[in-house]
């Protein structure tokens, strides 16, 4: 086993990641303008980029989606308790202590355990619950005339913030850490080159050297 | 069948599908071509106003003034209409039909006997028993009590409708106390032969004289229909601007054998049907009718949201943002209760009220009480399914309650016919029968001793007001709190100037703060989500800040 600079982050990977930020960015902006907690935009220009910016996202994830299971990377996300506690323990006491970040990137597992299961969480519950009551909030007057609607659409409106609210938080958290461990930049800059540090197995590099020489570096 | 019928959840989720497939490239590229062609379907601004458009017929194939029969000389209105019906010779019998004539309409929902005639309303109260002043504005000749002839139709008055000269006027039919007909003497005769030649489709100023100054002045009663509008700039109708389309009141109220569409007593909340085909839709006078079921240009998300509003709101809840504009003030607040002061044992009135176009308005009458007036007035919102249910002489009510609603309405969210419509709220202090907790017909016009008006005695002209009509009176009068409910839906604005989305969907002062029944997007929210979701989120920066700041004061820690 050995370290090397692998591209671990496909072209569409990085345009998905980039994308879904800025689409996300600006659904948080204009969707807690929205809610009424501030006034940067008015209601319809809110109405507008907030609806366009997820139909965008709505076909971004299609696309992923399809990315994910044709390439058989959704593996990555699989959660494993491996590892796990020497994650936790790291962020929770190791790094005051400036310890190496326990987790060495390998070929078929980009994210440490953590990260994956975080990852995992959004795409199957936060997401779905996003886009799941906002298609329901967009539609609203295709619905309109059954029995309680105004109740659904408020439970609907619930879902919705409450999503908001810890799909932000998620952001938040996203960010920090890419300050731990490695310095900010080095963090950031696999998601625009695409290579990272990669633990190989002698096969695993052999493989890479011989038949894809321009995914190691 | 109808061209149109409503939009089923799929093909409004077809038409998203559809409109996020075009909407974002081509939007840009349509606002540009608008942006040439001015604002459409707004027309502009022309330098000589056109003459007023009454429907799609324009020029007519008859001169009047080249008819005998017109030649005159008139000694009477009614020589004149038996002139017009010597050719219209089916008029008589379709318009002795419609309500200008019979004051009188019967609810089919709620079998309420209804009508001017009738009814009790919170202005000057009933025109029962006062018919030799109030029915100056019914379609014909000489009503002033029970024995007018409601089958002769030869009483029926055409000029006042279709003359154009602008000299003809009416006075009432009945002297009554010479206190009050003081007011109507010295007025220059009328030139029959004139104001006969001069007919065309009724324009503005026709249907103004009467329409315009219900309730005893210029917008009292409406709030949405002032003479203002006999000239009104497009900005305060868009649809009867004379810089605009000049349309005449007929373009909207559509006419069948002198029938109008566009009733008071059975208002069409929500329109379901459309423009129907051509030649259809002459039975009513809503927005949908002429602009269809999706009014708004599609070349926007926002424009697919706007069309599915209509569902749930009125055309006029956006489109007009305002009432009584144009200068003219209308009365929001009237009070009997000061009725009947007098000096030196003479009525009196007072101005105390100075409106945008510089007018000024009567505060106090002894007559009538105290009025407060208001211009440029934010409506009332609320659901509405078209079904006014009126307090009328029968009704009986508490005698102690707070306030009576003369015509309460109903409506709300769970029913598929209601939207949210704008209304004028007038609030009253009217007399009423203490005994017995009913309204009352109070006897203003005569030339008897009981006539409120000239003898300011409200008991007596209870009394005798009840008594013409064999009604039942305690002979205890008070005074109660009324509140009649106005729909508007003229002083429709430029599109520019309808309401912005945020004027509703806001937390602070929204138009529609006080409706209920619906979860309104950025109206409202759940507290404990807000209050528990930002907790969250701070406390995460929270957590965040003090992680980085045990990171960057653990000496080996800072860089890792």
């Amino acid at each position: 086993m050995a370290l090397h600079q692998v591209k671990i982050f496909s072209g569409f990977e990085r345009f998905w990641h980039w994308s879904q930020m800025l689409l996300i960015l600006i659904l948080l902006i204009t969707g807690f303008g929205l809610h009424g907690f501030h006034s940067l935009v008015s209601f319809e220009t809110a109405v507008t980029w907030h609806t366009g910016a997820a139909l965008a996202l709505l076909l971004l994830w299609a696309f992923s989606i399809f990315w994910l299971f044709t390439t058989r990377t959704w593996r990555h996300f699989i959660p494993t308790i491996t590892g796990m506690w020497g994650v936790l323990r790291y962020y929770s006491y190791g790094i005051f202590k400036g310890e190496r970040h326990p987790y060495r990137k390998a070929y078929w597992r980009k994210h440490n355990p953590l990260q994956a299961l975080a990852y995992l969480m959004l795409k199957i519950v936060l997401f779905p619950a996003i886009w799941i009551s906002g298609l329901a909030y967009l539609f609203y007057f295709a619905w309109r005339n059954i029995p309680n609607a105004p109740a659904w659409l408020e439970g609907v409106a619930l879902v919705h913030t409450a999503a908001a609210f810890a799909i932000l938080t998620f952001v938040f958290v996203h960010v920090y850490m890419l300050t731990t461990g490695h310095s900010f930049r080095e963090h950031v800059m696999p998601m625009i080159t695409g290579f990272d540090e990669v633990d190989l197995t002698p096969e695993e590099e052999a493989y890479l050297r011989k038949d894809e020489p321009e995914q190691i570096r | 069948m109808r061209g149109h019928h409503r939009l089923s959840p799929l093909r409004i989720i077809g038409r998203y599908a559809l409109a996020c497939l075009l909407a974002g490239p081509f939007s840009a590229v349509v606002q540009l071509a608008n942006a040439d062609a001015g604002s459409w379907p707004t027309p502009p601004a022309t330098s000589a106003p056109p003459p007023q458009i009454s429907g799609p017929l324009q020029g007519g194939t008859a001169d009047h003034t080249k008819f005998d029969e017109l030649k005159g000389p008139f000694e009477t209105g009614s020589q004149v209409t038996q002139a017009c019906l010597s050719c219209h010779t089916e008029t008589g019998q379709h318009f002795m039909k419609n309500i200008h004539w019979t004051w009188s309409y019967q609810d089919p929902n709620t079998g309420q006997q209804l009508g001017k005639r009738y009814l009790i309303n919170n202005f000057c109260t009933n025109s029962r028993g006062n018919e030799g002043m109030c029915a100056q504005c019914h379609a014909g000749y000489g009503w002033k009590d029970e024995s007018f002839d409601f089958t002769d139709e030869t009483k029926i008055d055409c000029l006042v409708c279709h003359e154009t000269t602008g000299t003809y006027y009416k006075t009432p039919n009945s002297e009554g106390s010479p206190a009050c007909s003081v007011m109507f003497e010295g007025k220059p005769p009328i030139d029959l032969a004139a104001a006969a030649q001069s007919v065309d489709l009724p324009q503005r100023a026709n249907c103004g004289a009467c329409h315009f100054n219900g309730g005893g002045g210029d917008n009292v009663k409406h709030g949405d229909l002032s003479t203002a509008l006999k000239q009104p700039p497009r900005s305060l109708d868009v649809h009867m601007g004379v810089d605009g389309l000049n349309f005449a009141c007929t373009a909207c109220h559509v006419t069948n054998k002198h029938v109008w569409a566009g009733s008071r007593y059975q208002i069409v909340s929500k329109d379901t049907e459309g423009t129907g085909l051509p030649g259809q839709r002459t039975d009513v006078a809503t927005c949908e009718s002429c602009h269809g079921l999706a009014p708004h240009p599609v070349d926007s998300l926002a424009g697919f949201k706007l069309n599915d509003h209509v569902q749930s709101i009125a055309c006029q809840t956006c489109h007009i943002p305002e009432f009584a504009r144009g200068g003219v003030a209308t009365v929001i607040d009237w009070d009997w209760r000061t009725a009947g002061r007098t000096r030196d044992g003479e009525g009196y009135h007072e101005e105390g009220y100075i409106q945008g176009n510089g007018g000024h308005r009567y505060t106090y009458k002894s007559i009538k009480g105290d009025f407060v007036y208001d211009e440029n007035i934010i409506p009332e919102y609320d659901w509405f399914d078209g079904q006014m249910v009126y307090t009328t002489i029968d009704t009986t009510f508490d005698p102690n309650a707070e306030s009576i609603e003369i015509n309460g309405f109903s409506g709300s969210r769970e029913d598929e016919r209601s939207r949210i419509w704008p209304f004028k709220r007038m609030h009253t202090w009217q007399p009423y029968d203490k005994g017995n907790g009913t309204l009352v017909y109070t006897h203003l016009w005569g030339e008897d001793d009981a006539a409120y008006w000239g003898n300011y005695d409200m008991g007596a002209a209870i009394e005798k007001g009840m008594a013409d009509f064999g009604l039942n009176y305690s002979g205890e009068y008070g005074f109660i709190e009324t509140l009649s409910w106005w729909p508007i839906t003229h002083m429709v604005t430029p599109k520019e100037q309808a309401l912005a989305c945020g004027d509703c969907h806001t937390p602070k002062d929204s138009r529609l703060a006080e409706v209920k029944g619906v979860y309104l997007p950025g109206r409202d929210r759940n507290r404990w989500l807000d209050i528990i979701g930002t907790l969250i989120v701070a406390g995460t920066l929270g957590g965040i800040l003090i992680h980085a700041g045990i990171r960057f004061f653990s000496p080996k820690g800072s860089h890792h």
